[in-house]
């Protein structure tokens, strides 16, 4: 992997080991609340340059994993690796921000969470907080104006305005977040993640709520990261369009559990996948998407 | 039947029977509250307590409550003319009662102030203020015809108001500056007016560093005063046992302060609002008791006096002679005087205030300041982006109260003499009403409040009785009115584009 993967107008980064190299591994993950099991005993990998999709019926657990992931819950069971630059690290052992500060892990919402009252240029200069910080010198040598962080927050911005571009935010650039449409704050949130510079970016439904055209360039946006930034993409989605378009690998979740993994087509065809989301031919079968158990309590077995 | 006026604003008539219950209701609810309120007085009288009845008062407080109402009843229904004409014969009654004398005569006044209602002219004054309140809104109405503004249009004026100060803030902060260094050389500098500004910029640059934890970081934080005492006692402690002098005593204490205020930090790390306040509130009266209660320490309620005053850079004292080195006066062949030392406290806490700000102002910018600014907006957002929000919060709780240390040390100095007294909760009250009246954040908010707050009252020393009356009815307007505060209007720490072209690019569009 070459070192500058993320530096913005980069040309993209020459293939040393290419897309395919597993980035993340997830060994038996499990996650109990109390009595409940939300995830049961789940494992599955992601790998560098490419989109893994998440996928299942509403409560199956696909939060859950990314909670898991992103340091918000401890795992009751399981290891969940992040290989990176020949080193291992352990996210289920880390504090929960530290999962994105060394690791490299960055993740966006189910339901927005932007800094409403800043600008979208500064929500994007907080995710580069770290950086900055060790370029103030701990902001004791900012105080004094030091020539250093001027020029680190040059850079930082500059990495701010290439995402703003990408994600057609940039002449949005100095009005406060919350005044954006929603469309423009799941993409604002997407380049804010992006901007932290991130090995591994976890998208909690992207394209929720948004029209076609938007969840269209959505998609462009979510394979340029990929092809362009060489990173690891995790992605959880309902909108089948967008998963089936983009995604190379797809895990599918249902009541906690892994019940095929894949790729598009071979998921697709998967009939452990089309019961779940179908039903059995005998239930209530012509309903889209399953929402309450069948009635001959499969459920319990 | 509904009217249409000329200016196109329907009326509906009015149903007086209804008005009359509304108001007769109101009138009841007022002699509900005031019957005992007002017409009982208890007097201190030879030979014990007595008590007066006041029932005159009472049928007043009623009639002004049914007035009043009937009123409000009048403009909500778009008949502002007898509003009007009411207020304003109101209005001449009350004025030629309250300045009869002047007006007519001491005998023939003295005649009339027998009419006036309630003991203290004072009062008659504030129904005076609501009564002409009501006269202007009349008046507005009558020409515009139309209902006051909406809550939302009312918070755009407000915040594009905000935005205008602000914006002045640029000519408006160096003109306070120069008003405040020359103000000592003014023909009317007296001891006084000194004093009050002494006191005035103290709370300034407490407001300016509480803003640091309310403002910024958004952490509320009700026990300030106790890093303020903290520092005010490391400094007297030291000074009084130690013999250290005030420029060595001063970042001790403020390091004092800082640790005080990460050891609160460290245990309220996962509160937040009303559970932190109440938590801060608590931590805020623990140290005032241990130092009212730690007697061979801090020598309990006695306080701690004779502590040495500042010297002049350590180079000369204040004194009008000294055993060893040089008076200030000596060293500037200037004749002795007491004011000196005033002005060199009043330069001495206007350079720390200062440097309070310039800190806010830069840090603001920095990492660590927008950090904190996350933190405010969404916590679990700031997490995700790897931010450490332990370490966060605690540097902004540090910094507040290192600055809060400083002023406190600065405090002991100048007083000679300190005691629990001086750090009860209501200090801290004042402190944050200072930062909520003047907007979270805002600079020149705080010092906008800080006059109104402390300098004002101070000006009128003989309304004293009706200072927190009047501190808590500004308060609950300013709750109904601006809940974000004076002068809340965030300016961003870093644009793209620069000021100007914000419009442009939004034109494009």
């Amino acid at each position: 992997m070459s070192e500058m993967a993320l530096e913005p107008m980069a040309p993209a980064p020459s293939e040393s080991a290419g897309g395919g190299e597993v980035l993340l591994s997830v060994e038996h993950l499990t996650m109990r609340f109390g009595g409940l099991v939300a995830v049961d005993d789940v494992s599955f990998g992601a790998a560098n340059g490419c989109i893994t999709a998440i996928i299942g019926p509403n409560g199956a657990g696909k939060t859950t994993v990314f909670n898991c992931l992103t340091g918000f819950y401890k795992p009751t069971v399981g290891r969940l690796t992040l290989h990176h630059r020949s080193r291992d690290y352990l996210l289920e052992q880390m504090e929960g921000f530290r999962t994105a500060q060394d690791a490299g892990v960055a993740r966006t919402f189910q339901n927005i969470r932007l800094f409403p009252k800043m600008t979208v240029l500064e929500n994007l200069i907080v995710a580069q907080h770290n950086k900055l910080m060790r370029a103030s010198g701990y902001s004791v040598l900012g105080l004094f104006g030091a020539r250093r962080y001027r020029e680190a927050e040059a850079k930082a911005v500059d990495l701010a305005r290439y995402w703003l571009d990408r994600t057609n935010l940039l002449r949005h650039a100095d009005s406060e977040a919350a005044s954006l449409p929603y469309g423009g704050q799941r993409r604002l949130e997407i380049a804010r993640a992006m901007c932290a510079e991130p090995h591994l970016l976890c998208l909690d439904e992207p394209a929720a709520g948004l029209n076609p055209r938007e969840s269209h360039a959505l998609n462009e946006l979510l394979i340029y990261i990929r092809d362009r930034h060489k990173i690891g993409v995790l992605l959880i989605e309902h909108d089948m369009s967008v998963v089936m378009g983009i995604s190379d690998h797809i895990v599918v979740l249902d009541y906690g559990r892994k019940i095929s993994d894949g790729t598009p087509l071979e998921v697709r065809s998967d009939p452990a996948v089309i019961r779940a989301y179908l039903g059995e031919e005998d239930d209530e079968g012509d309903e889209g998407a399953r929402a309450v158990p069948g009635p001959d309590g499969k459920v319990d077995g | 039947m509904t009217a249409i006026t000329a200016n196109g604003v329907e009326t509906r008539p009015l149903n007086v029977p209804a008005m009359v219950k509304e108001a007769a209701l109101t009138a009841l609810l007022m002699l509900a509250l005031s019957a005992t309120m007002v017409g009982f007085e208890v007097r201190d009288v030879s030979g014990g307590l007595a008590i007066y009845t006041r029932f005159g008062d009472v049928a007043v407080v009623v009639a002004i409550g049914f007035v009043g109402r009937i009123a409000l009843i009048l403009l909500r229904e778009h008949r502002p003319l007898p509003v009007l004409v009411g207020t304003v014969a109101a209005t001449a009654a009350m004025l030629s009662l309250l300045l009869s004398e002047t007006l007519f005569g001491a005998e023939r006044g003295a005649a009339l102030k027998h009419f006036m209602p309630f003991n203290d002219p004072v009062v008659l004054w504030g129904v005076l203020i609501i009564t002409v309140g009501f006269a202007i809104r009349a008046a507005y109405l009558l020409k515009h015809m139309t209902s006051v503004l909406s809550a939302e249009e009312r918070d755009a004026q407000m915040d594009r108001m905000g935005a205008r100060v602000q914006h002045a803030a640029r000519l408006l902060g160096p003109v306070l500056l120069a008003a405040a260094i020359i103000l000592p050389f003014l023909p009317m500098a007296n001891r006084h007016i000194l004093d009050i500004g002494i006191l005035v910029i103290t709370y300034i640059m407490l407001g300016w560093g509480l803003n640091i934890v309310v403002g910024l970081a958004g952490l509320l934080d009700l026990g300030y005063v106790a890093f303020y005492a903290v520092g005010a006692y490391s400094f007297a402690l030291l000074a009084t046992h130690l013999d250290v002098s005030f420029w060595v005593a001063l970042p001790f204490a403020g390091l004092m302060a800082a640790t005080a205020g990460v050891i609160l930090g460290f245990p309220v790390l996962r509160l937040r609002g009303d559970y932190l306040a109440i938590v801060t509130l608590g931590f805020g009266e623990m140290i005032r008791i241990i130092l009212l209660n730690w007697y061979k320490f801090t020598n309990g309620p006695d306080g701690i006096s004779g502590i040495p005053r500042p010297s002049f850079f350590g180079l000369a004292e204040f004194k009008r002679r000294v055993s060893d080195g040089q008076t200030f006066a000596d060293l500037f062949g200037l004749d002795y005087s007491s004011l000196q030392r005033i002005i060199f406290l009043y330069y001495l806490i206007l350079l720390m205030a200062l440097a309070v700000n310039l800190f806010t102002i830069r840090i603001r910018k920095l990492p660590i300041g927008r950090a904190w600014e996350a933190l405010r907006e969404d916590e679990i957002a700031c997490r995700s982006l790897g931010i450490n929000p332990r370490n966060t919060k605690l540097t902004a709780f540090g910094i507040g109260a290192m600055f809060a240390g400083f002023a406190g040390s600065f405090f002991a100095t100048r007083q000679g003499f300190i005691s629990p007294e001086s750090f009860t909760f209501i200090e801290s009250a004042v402190i944050l009403s200072i930062v909520v009246l003047g907007g979270f954040g805002s600079q020149i908010g705080v010092v906008v409040a800080a006059i109104l707050l402390i300098g004002l009252p101070e000006f009128f020393r003989e309304l004293q009785q009706y200072r927190m009356l009047a501190f808590g009815m500004a308060m609950v307007l300013i709750m109904l009115w601006r809940p974000a505060g004076l002068l809340a209007h965030r300016e961003p720490t870093i644009r793209l584009f620069g000021r100007d072209k914000k419009a442009e690019a939004e034109a494009e569009t």
